[in-house]
This record gives C-alpha cells, sequence and structure tokens, in this order.
C-alpha cells in the first residue's frame, strides 16, 4: 500500500474560496488528531482573520489546537538558507545591500518557488531533534503539512519546480534542492487539492490544471466544489396573497431552480473526480463556521 | 457614471481594475460595446479573456493587433500576449544578431514568460504603443488578472527599478575595467557577495544574467524611465480608472485599497462597478415574510424561507457597498449565466444610476 499523502497543495480560481478550504483542511487533520502545519506562500495574509489573528508571522506559531500556522516570505526563507548553508551573516547583508535579495524573490521566479516551497520540502521531512534530510527513522514532527498555493493559472509552474529553474540555475545547492523538491512533488507523500465553484469559468480551469499536474506527473487529490446550493423542493403555491408579491416570489423560486439546475450541469463535467461538495455559507466565514467545514470535511 | 465618461470627448482611456474573478474583462468589454456604439473609434485591450468572451469579440490566440469585432462599428479587440510585446520592443531596438542573443538567454526567457510583473509592465507598455498611435478616440483596458489590483500599478515599476538598480550596474560594469573593484570601500563586501552568489547559484548563473541584462540595457535604455512615463500617462486628463469588484468582503476590501491608492497617488477614479448584485426580491421584509409564513401552506413557507434567506444575502451585500468610498458607484445585478455574447454585453445596464 503506498503511504497516505502528508503534503496536501491547495490551489484554484481566485475568488473560489481557495484560502477558507486550506484552512478549513487543515483543521480537519488537526481536529482528528493529527499535528498539521498550515502554510501561507503569497504573504496575503488572508489567513490570519480565519483564526482571529491579525497576521501570521514568518515562524511557526499554534493557531488552534495541533495546528500550527506560519506565512512563508521569500526575502526572510532566503536570508534563511543562506545563514543556514554559508553561516554568511555578512555575505546576507551584502546580499540585502546589492539587492539580491530582491532580484532573487521578484525577478527570477523559480527561484522564489524553490525558497516556498522549500519550506514545505523541510517541514514534511522533519523529524523530532534532528534536521531535515537525516535518515533517523521515527515519528514524523507534523503529520500532515497543508499549503495555501498560488491559484491554479500558475500551480504546475509552481509546483514543477525543476524545470523551472533548469535553466536558470545548472549547478550549485539551489539547483539540487530544487531536484530534492521536485522528487518530492512528484512522489505519494504529495497531494494537489483543486478548490472550485459550480460555475462554468472556474470548473474549465480545475479542469485545465487537472491535465495540466496530471501531465507532469503530480498526484491529483480532492476537488472542493465550494458555494454549492442545496436542491430544494419548490411546490407551486396557491395561497391567497398579495399578487404582486406572489409573482415576485415566484421569480425567486425560479431563479433558485434555474441556479440548481445549472450548478448540477457544471458538476457533471466533473464526474471522474474525486468531488467534496461544500455547501454555500451565506455569511462571511468565522472561525465557527471554518470549524463546520471541517467537520464535514472530515465526515466525507 | 459611465454616459458621463463617454459623453465626454476627452476621456481618451479607461481602466477597468479590481482583484481576479469580479468581471473585470467583461466590464472592459461592455463599456467597449457601448462607447462604440455612440460612434467612438474603441479598441477593448484584454489580458486573458473567458473563452466564449474572446470568441464573441472575435479573438483568437493570434489577436495581438487591433482586429474589428464582427458586426460592431467602430469596435476593435486585441489580446495582450506579453512575451510576443517583449519580444517586439526587443526587435525593434536591437539589430538582429543582438536580438537573437537576448531572444535566446534563459534568463530572457524566464524574466518575458513568467515573471509576475512582466504582465503588467507589458500592458503598460501597449497602451503606450496604442496611445502614440493616436488611430483611436477611446482605449478601454482589463487589467492583468493579478490577485491584487494594486498589482497594475505597482509591478511596472517594480521591473523597471530593478533592471536599474545596484546589482544590474555593478553586474553589467565590465569585469575587465575593473568593475568588479568598483568602489573600494565596497571591495570586501563585493568579494563576499560574489562568492556567495557563485556558490549559491552556479557560476555560470551570474554569466547569464550578466550577458542578458548587457544586452538588454543597450536596447531599453531605461527600464525605469520608460515605466515612469508610462505611469504618468495614467495621471493625464484623459485617463479614468473604474474600480471593479463583486459583493463579498476580500473583492471589496481589494477595491477600498486600490481606492485609498489612486487617491494618494492623485489619480482619477471615476468610480466603482459592482458586478454580481443580488437581483430586486419581493417587497416584503423578514418580519412581513415571518407573519406571512403563520397558515401558509407548505409550499409557500418554502419560498418564505427562501425569500428570507435571499434578503440576508442582500443585506449583507448592501453593507458591505455602502461602506466603499468612490465619487460614484454602479451596480450591475447578477445575469444568472455567463456573459458570452454580444447581446449579454449590451444587456448589460451601464447607465444605470449612481449611489
Amino acid at each position: 500500500m503506498s503511504p497516505a499523502p502528508r503534503l496536501h497543495v491547495v490551489t484554484g480560481k481566485g475568488g473560489t474560496g481557495k484560502t477558507t478550504l486550506a484552512a478549513a483542511l487543515a483543521l480537519s487533520f488537526a481536529q482528528a488528531g493529527a499535528k498539521t502545519l498550515l502554510l501561507e506562500v503569497e504573504g496575503r495574509a488572508g489567513l490570519a482573520p480565519l483564526f482571529g489573528r491579525g497576521d501570521l508571522p514568518y515562524q511557526e506559531v499554534e493557531i488552534a489546537e495541533n495546528l500550527w500556522g506560519m506565512s512563508v516570505d521569500p526575502r526572510e526563507a532566503l536570508l534563511e538558507y543562506i545563514e543556514m548553508y554559508y553561516k554568511a551573516g555578512a555575505a546576507g547583508r551584502a546580499l540585502a545591500k546589492f539587492g539580491v535579495i530582491d532580484f532573487a524573490t521578484t525577478i527570477a521566479p523559480g527561484l522564489r518557488d524553490v525558497l516556498l516551497t522549500g519550506k514545505a520540502y523541510e517541514a514534511v521531512r522533519r523529524r523530532p531533534g534532528k534536521k531535515s534530510g537525516s535518515t533517523f527513522e521515527g515519528p514524523w514532527v507534523y503529520d500532515a503539512v497543508v499549503m495555501d498555493a498560488p491559484p491554479t493559472g500558475r500551480i504546475g509552474k509552481f509546483l514543477d519546480i525543476n524545470a523551472q529553474l533548469a535553466s536558470l540555475a545548472k549547478v550549485g545547492p539551489i539547483r539540487k534542492q530544487a531536484e530534492s523538491i521536485s522528487e518530492l512533488m512528484h512522489s505519494e507523500m504529495t497531494t494537489v487539492h483543486i478548490v472550485t465553484l459550480p460555475e462554468e469559468m472556474p470548473i474549465q480551469e480545475s479542469l485545465e490544471a487537472i491535465t495540466e499536474l496530471r501531465c507532469l506527473g503530480i498526484q491529483v487529490g480532492h476537488v472542493f466544489v465550494n458555494q454549492m446550493h442545496e436542491e430544494k423542493e419548490f411546490g407551486t403555491f396557491s395561497d391567497l396573497i398579495d399578487s404582486a408579491i406572489a409573482t415576485a416570489l415566484r421569480t425567486e423560486v425560479d431563479r433558485y431552480r434555474k441556479r440548481v439546475t445549472r450548478q448540477q450541469e457544471q458538476l457533471k463535467l466533473l464526474k471522474n473526480f474525486d468531488v467534496i461538495e461544500i455547501a454555500h455559507m451565506g455569511e462571511e466565514i468565522s472561525f465557527e463556521i471554518l470549524e463546520f467545514i471541517a467537520t464535514g470535511l472530515r465526515e466525507a | 457614471m459611465i454616459s458621463e465618461l463617454l459623453n465626454d470627448p476627452e476621456t481618451r482611456v479607461i481602466l477597468c481594475c479590481g482583484s481576479g474573478g469580479v468581471g473585470k474583462t467583461t466590464t472592459a468589454a461592455a463599456i467597449a460595446l457601448k462607447a462604440a456604439e455612440q460612434g467612438r473609434k474603441t479598441v477593448v485591450l484584454t489580458i486573458d479573456p473567458a473563452r466564449r468572451l474572446a470568441q464573441a469579440l472575435g479573438l483568437n490566440e493570434l489577436s495581438f493587433e487591433p482586429r474589428a469585432v464582427k458586426d460592431v462599428s467602430n469596435l476593435y479587440a486585441m489580446q495582450l500576449d506579453m512575451k510576443r510585446t517583449f519580444d517586439e520592443i526587443v526587435l525593434t531596438h536591437a539589430d538582429a544578431k543582438r536580438a537573437r542573443t537576448i531572444l535566446e538567454n534563459p534568463f530572457y526567457i524566464s524574466l518575458s514568460s513568467s515573471f509576475a510583473g512582466t504582465q503588467e509592465y507589458m500592458a503598460m507598455e501597449k497602451l503606450g504603443q496604442l496611445l502614440a498611435s493616436k488611430e483611436w478616440d477611446l482605449i478601454v483596458v482589463d487589467t492583468p488578472p493579478s490577485r491584487s489590483a494594486l498589482d497594475f500599478l505597482d509591478a511596472p515599476a517594480r521591473l523597471g527599478s530593478f533592471l536599474d538598480g545596484r546589482l544590474i550596474k555593478f553586474l553589467t560594469t565590465p569585469a575587465k575595467a575593473g568593475g568588479w573593484a568598483l568602489t573600494r570601500i565596497l571591495n570586501a563586501g563585493i568579494q563576499l557577495f560574489a562568492s556567495t552568489v557563485s556558490k549559491i547559484l552556479g557560476g555560470e548563473f551570474l554569466a547569464d544574467i550578466s550577458a542578458f541584462v548587457a544586452a538588454l540595457d543597450s536596447v531599453f535604455g531605461g527600464f525605469r524611465k520608460r515605466a515612469d512615463e508610462t505611469y504618468k500617462l495614467l495621471k493625464a486628463p484623459g485617463s479614468a480608472f473604474i474600480v471593479v469588484a463583486i459583493p463579498e468582503r476580500d473583492p471589496i476590501r481589494e477595491a477600498e485599497f486600490f481606492i485609498e491608492r489612486l487617491l494618494s497617488e492623485g489619480m482619477p477614479l471615476a468610480g466603482v462597478i459592482v458586478n454580481r448584485v443580488s437581483p430586486t426580491l419581493a417587497p416584503l421584509t423578514i418580519a412581513a415574510s415571518k407573519e406571512l409564513s403563520k397558515g401558509a401552506s407548505p409550499e409557500l413557507m418554502a419560498a418564505l424561507e427562501l425569500h428570507m434567506e435571499n434578503l440576508r444575502v442582500k443585506s449583507n451585500e448592501d453593507r458591505l457597498i455602502k461602506a466603499i468610498k468612490s465619487p460614484a458607484l454602479l451596480r450591475i445585478e447578477d445575469a444568472g449565466a455567463e456573459i458570452s455574447d454580444l447581446a449579454g454585453l449590451r444587456s448589460i445596464n451601464l447607465s444605470g444610476n449612481s449611489l
């Protein structure tokens, strides 16, 4: 039997609720007793408010029971990397002075992505009391690592680190690190979940992303279809009420029915995938709602 | 708001900005269509249109120049291809041999096709070209689908300042001429820096970027200067920003950030368009609905339940929309289906009342 995935990458088109689902998935693992790390890589502080915080720092902090969170900043990651490999505080400062940090983190996207995914790589493989990469066979520090990843349009490139970097850094430790990360991304340890809405454009984009990921040999996990409107029974009412109100109410019912029909048509396009439907919440996502979704995910 | 803009002959550029997934492209296309039908020669510059909307505008993978939209006089549409726009700049400014060196450089390939700011830079570049051609009464720009609307304003300058930055100056100073020991005081730091870069990224990396930047620099002159000039165009009279959002927390927050930024930079904000607003509901408050549901049939009860839910959604939307500080605001009702043809674009009511 292949080992269960431990790195869960969550992607989706903008506006589909990718960050919410990443948080809910991480929370569902934590609720089930798995020590979980939730990573944010785009520095948009979208996760923090869900856990009642202003922002997430560049270090692992406990944000709920069994759940740790951090925001991975490429600049910090590069400085940390330099410190770790070269014990070169002065060089790090020189690099910052000459704009190399900006260079690496903004202009060479492959490099930036190595730094962002590097943190997930390190966390997934971390053993208690040992540095990453050790051969010590013990329990893992984290049972699961969940990453709120870039949107579907960029996810293939983001995860296919090695190909991206191939033409830029041909040798050296960054290159080696990219190869190790690439191996992890293509292994059974990693799975990519797609968040979508039951609407035409997000579904199309999800299908394209799935094709792309499969071509790259990266495992696709669940497809979370967010904001599903439940099918409801509406009969025709014939109560004696104001006719203008009756007409307007019927229009509302009709609109809802059409919406559900459209949504079911879109859902058919996903019939070959492992779909998990998430109900439309109709209100802002609070921690309570997040817990509610997480509980639903555990049962699904 | 849109009518005023389009009735003003001074309006030359309309930029539709907002976070991803709020219907920017559709809004831009609808504005352009209306302008064209009022007799203005209009081009809409789209970045990544949905397939069916692209078809409706007669766009295909090759439409990188303005093309007349079928059945609509005065309306032209084009797509931005950032790599192609970048390549064009290189090909126009460099001789064949030099151009080839640049186009084949791995660093150039990466920069021109995947750097997050390239798209924004090239959109500005294209806008500059379209304006310079003086062919258009109106240019409507659909900004790139970045997560943050602010990227459109910031990315070009970021790319420009990077390419003109100290690192690049340092890397492009020929080693032979003693450039690597440019400043004696900094010498030790530079040595350390160069050796660290080589160690981490490999020596070839430095050679590649160095060759790339040297070649590019001679072609482009000042990137920063170029970015600054286009930026100024956006402030010039005749430009107008339309901020697009949908009535959800994050897109509205993005819109608010963007509005603040436009105001602080003295950029012309024409107004906000909120797409996908709940349609008009039955004139029945929650209290009245509860009252009506006493003794109602199960069918009517179900309809009233739905109505009350719709009311809650709508009041949440209203609360979000009311918080937006904008000189003008236009609500566009949810069409219920994706807009994918000219008739759909025409049905968008842009002349709706403000606020």
